[in-house]
């Protein structure tokens, strides 16, 4: 008796009965070669790093998200700080162990109280740092991995993600293009197990088709974009 | 009971017409989805470019469908992933209850999948002891109360808050029977809490894959809630259920369809979460499942390539047809009686389940031809509704009084004399009878379906054509 997958593929070619085989896989190569968007909408190929910031902020906000801009990563845990206090959120939370965060110096700010990892059951709030953001939907894009676990984005109620301003790019390709493989120096692609692209918090129509924020994931979603991610 | 079973079109349809609780949701569905979709469609000049472009991918793919498979597997193996193929239902069952068994699983939980309810895996894994949990809230909302999904995205559009209300109480018997639940919020509150102690619990999580993309080997999900991802990252396992149709080429590809997909589904520019999921948890990740399975469905989507039916292959599950539909928002999701309700399921359902299982399917439609204007892959719904209705034809499977009826008219047809006699005959009967009911009919003869819950307007006691003649003659420019 022959496997499913042999019945599946038999099935199949028996419909691709007279199809030039050698054609089609030279076909199948170069398309899974090829690396070459297909059509990028206009909105989404902003002239410089400003106008993709502005972008990405307009349209994130759209998304119900809210997004606070400073200048260095000093600046960070004052911002978050203030965002928690504002809201009335408990002044501690779960924090990505990337070394580019570290450089906010956390424990400066003794009334904000962090732990490195990844979130548990019991965080209320969560910071993560985004790989991207994509500025024609105000999307940001995470990766998982050792300092940016993905427990991050969907356990805690408040999602807080930093963003260096420079990390903003046009498109959804242009996002996770240095993550794929390369055909031209062979290299295979180094894609994480999840990436993860966000648009606002979680939200759910499902009662009565009335939109309602927070069904499953995060509640709120706050991105601090920093100008100068490198700078002192 | 609504029956499941798509044989039962005609009776479930009258039954849906009655209801009208679910016709005024019905109302507000159709109101929201299409002027959301519009807007967003208008607001990128590309849309169109995109939705032909999505096209072209798709059928690329379809031409070449064994060799994306086999890519995407290889590439999947060697991500860490394990793929496992299922030639029906039955085997796709066996293959995750397999896995589950391995693992000693009591519960899972379950994102939002549509094979998942096409293979009917709930029933199953409950009959083997173990308990799936549905995470979406629609899906979950719906698996309290024991019935199928009525809309491929919102899947409990036809339930209202007081029902949603009743179900919560009936099964979530650890809370105050007093608690106030007459607000949305508390009931989304309320699963929320309930819903996050299965997602820690879990041994395994089953998510559904919007698309597989062959360069990497990936899946992607696309979710608002972002119960799909919690369902993925928590479990030590992650099941993956796709049928054979999912594949895209590259991440190229998949950005295309997903520029289209949400904006045909729910107006929005963007879905909340879109997932890419390569592999099983790598080393040094601090969360993730330790096991990455797919398991690839055919069930009766092989046979369709090469045939007329190829093209709804393409369909990527958006549900614009649905909410475009008069039929549809006229009976909802549960009289179609089969997992893909509307037109995307009039198509599917007969392909997938054999046309003399899905008779009445592909007869109940207006052919106004909004499915296909709306549908982003381009799929020519009405033009397929016709092969079937032809199929059905040619296989006798219509019933003996409308084949009569079908030959008379041909006859008629052929023979304008007689046809404009019998046109005649039957609106003067008609004028006749409605004098009586102030120009309304409460009934006509082979239209019960129609009239049992509205009536049908008597005709003015002349045809069409003859009013078309008669008013043009005074037209005429006098010499
Ligand atoms: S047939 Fe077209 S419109 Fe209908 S669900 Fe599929 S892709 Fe969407």
């Amino acid at each position: 008796m022959s496997t499913a997958r042999e019945q599946i593929f038999a099935a199949l070619r028996q419909g691709f009965r007279g199809r030039n085989e050698a054609a089609a896989k030279v076909g199948v190569d170069a398309r899974l070669a090829r690396r070459a968007p297909n059509l990028v909408p206009a909105r989404a190929k902003p002239e410089q790093k400003r106008a993709a910031v502005a972008a990405f902020t307009a349209m994130a906000e759209e998304a119900a998200a809210t997004v606070a801009r400073v200048n260095t990563m000093i600046d960070v845990p004052g911002a978050v700080a203030d965002y928690l206090r504002n809201h009335n959120l408990p002044m501690r939370a779960a924090l990505a162990p990337d070394p580019l965060l570290d450089a906010a110096r956390w424990e400066r700010r003794k009334t904000l109280e962090v732990r490195k990892g990844r979130a548990e059951a019991f965080d209320e709030v969560g910071i993560s740092l985004a790989y991207r953001g994509v500025a024609e939907t105000g999307t940001l894009v995470m990766l998982s991995g050792e300092n940016t676990p993905t427990t991050l984005n969907f356990l805690p109620e408040t999602e807080i993600v930093i963003l260096p301003a420079d990390r903003v790019v046009g498109a959804y390709e242009e996002a996770l293009a240095p993550l794929r493989s390369n055909s031209e120096d062979g290299s295979r692609h180094s894609l994480p197990r999840v990436v993860n692209f966000v648009t606002g918090p979680s939200r759910s129509a499902d009662i009565e088709q009335a939109l309602q924020l927070g069904a499953h994931g995060p509640r709120r979603l706050h991105i601090v974009i920093v100008d100068d991610a490198a700078g002192p | 009971m609504t029956e499941m079973s798509p044989l039962h079109f005609k009776e479930n349809a009258i039954r849906a017409l009655g209801d009208a609780e679910l016709q005024r949701a019905l109302g507000n569905m159709r109101q929201g989805f299409i002027e959301k979709r519009t807007k967003a469609a208008e607001r990128l000049p590309e849309f169109d470019a995109l939705r032909d472009k999505a096209k072209e991918i798709k059928d690329h793919v379809l031409a070449h469908l064994d060799l994306y498979l086999e890519a995407f597997e290889k590439n999947c193996v060697a991500g860490g992933g394990t793929v496992h193929w299922a030639k029906d239902s039955a085997q796709a069952r066996d293959i995750v209850l397999n896995i589950c068994r391995l693992v000693g699983a009591e519960t899972v939980t379950k994102g939002k999948s549509m094979v998942g309810e096409e293979i009917e895996i709930n029933p199953f894994l409950e009959a083997n002891g173990i308990r799936p949990i549905e995470t979406d809230l629609g899906e979950y909302i719906i698996q309290l109360r024991n019935e199928p999904p009525s809309h491929l995205i919102a899947p409990a559009i036809h339930v209202n808050k007081e029902q949603i209300a009743d179900a919560f109480r009936q099964h979530h018997r650890d809370l105050s029977p007093e608690r106030p639940l007459t607000d949305r919020a508390a009931l989304l509150n309320e699963a929320r809490r309930a819903l996050r102690e299965r997602f820690l619990e879990a041994d395994v999580g089953i998510t559904g894959a919007n698309f597989l993309i062959a360069e990497t080997g990936s899946t992607v999900i696309v979710t608002n809630e972002g119960n799909g991802d919690l369902t993925q990252t928590l479990p030590r396992i992650h099941i993956v259920l796709a049928s054979i149709e999912k594949v895209v080429p590259n991440f190229d590809d998949a950005a295309t369809l997903i520029r289209v997909l949400a904006r045909s589904a729910t107006g929005q520019e963007m879905s909340v979460y879109t997932t890419v999921s390569t592999g099983r948890k790598r080393p040094g990740d601090l969360d993730g499942p330790e096991q990455f399975h797919v398991v690839l469905i055919d069930n009766g989507r092989s046979k369709l390539i090469g045939t007329e039916f190829q093209e709804v292959l393409r369909c990527i599950r958006c549900g614009a047809c649905l909410n475009h539909c008069p039929v549809y928002g006229s009976v909802g999701g549960h009289a179609y009686g089969s997992v893909y309700p509307g037109p995307i399921g009039k198509v599917l359902t007969p392909a997938l389940q054999g046309l003399e299982n899905a008779r009445d399917l592909p007869n109940a439609s207006t052919f106004c031809g909004r499915c296909e204007e709306v549908c982003p892959m381009r799929i020519p719904l009405p033009k397929m509704m016709r092969h079937w209705r032809e199929q059905e034809y040619a296989k006798r499977m219509v019933a003996p009084r409308v084949r009569w009826a079908l030959r008379l008219w041909a006859l008629a047809a052929r023979l304008p004399s007689l046809y404009h006699f019998g046109a005649r005959l039957a609106a003067w009967w008609l004028y006749r009878r409605g004098k009586k009911g102030r120009g309304r009919l409460a009934k006509v003869p082979y239209g019960e379906g129609w009239t049992r819950f509205r009536d049908f307007p008597a005709p003015l006691g002349k045809t069409f054509q003859s009013q078309w003649r008669g008013p043009r003659r005074h037209r005429r420019p006098s010499p």
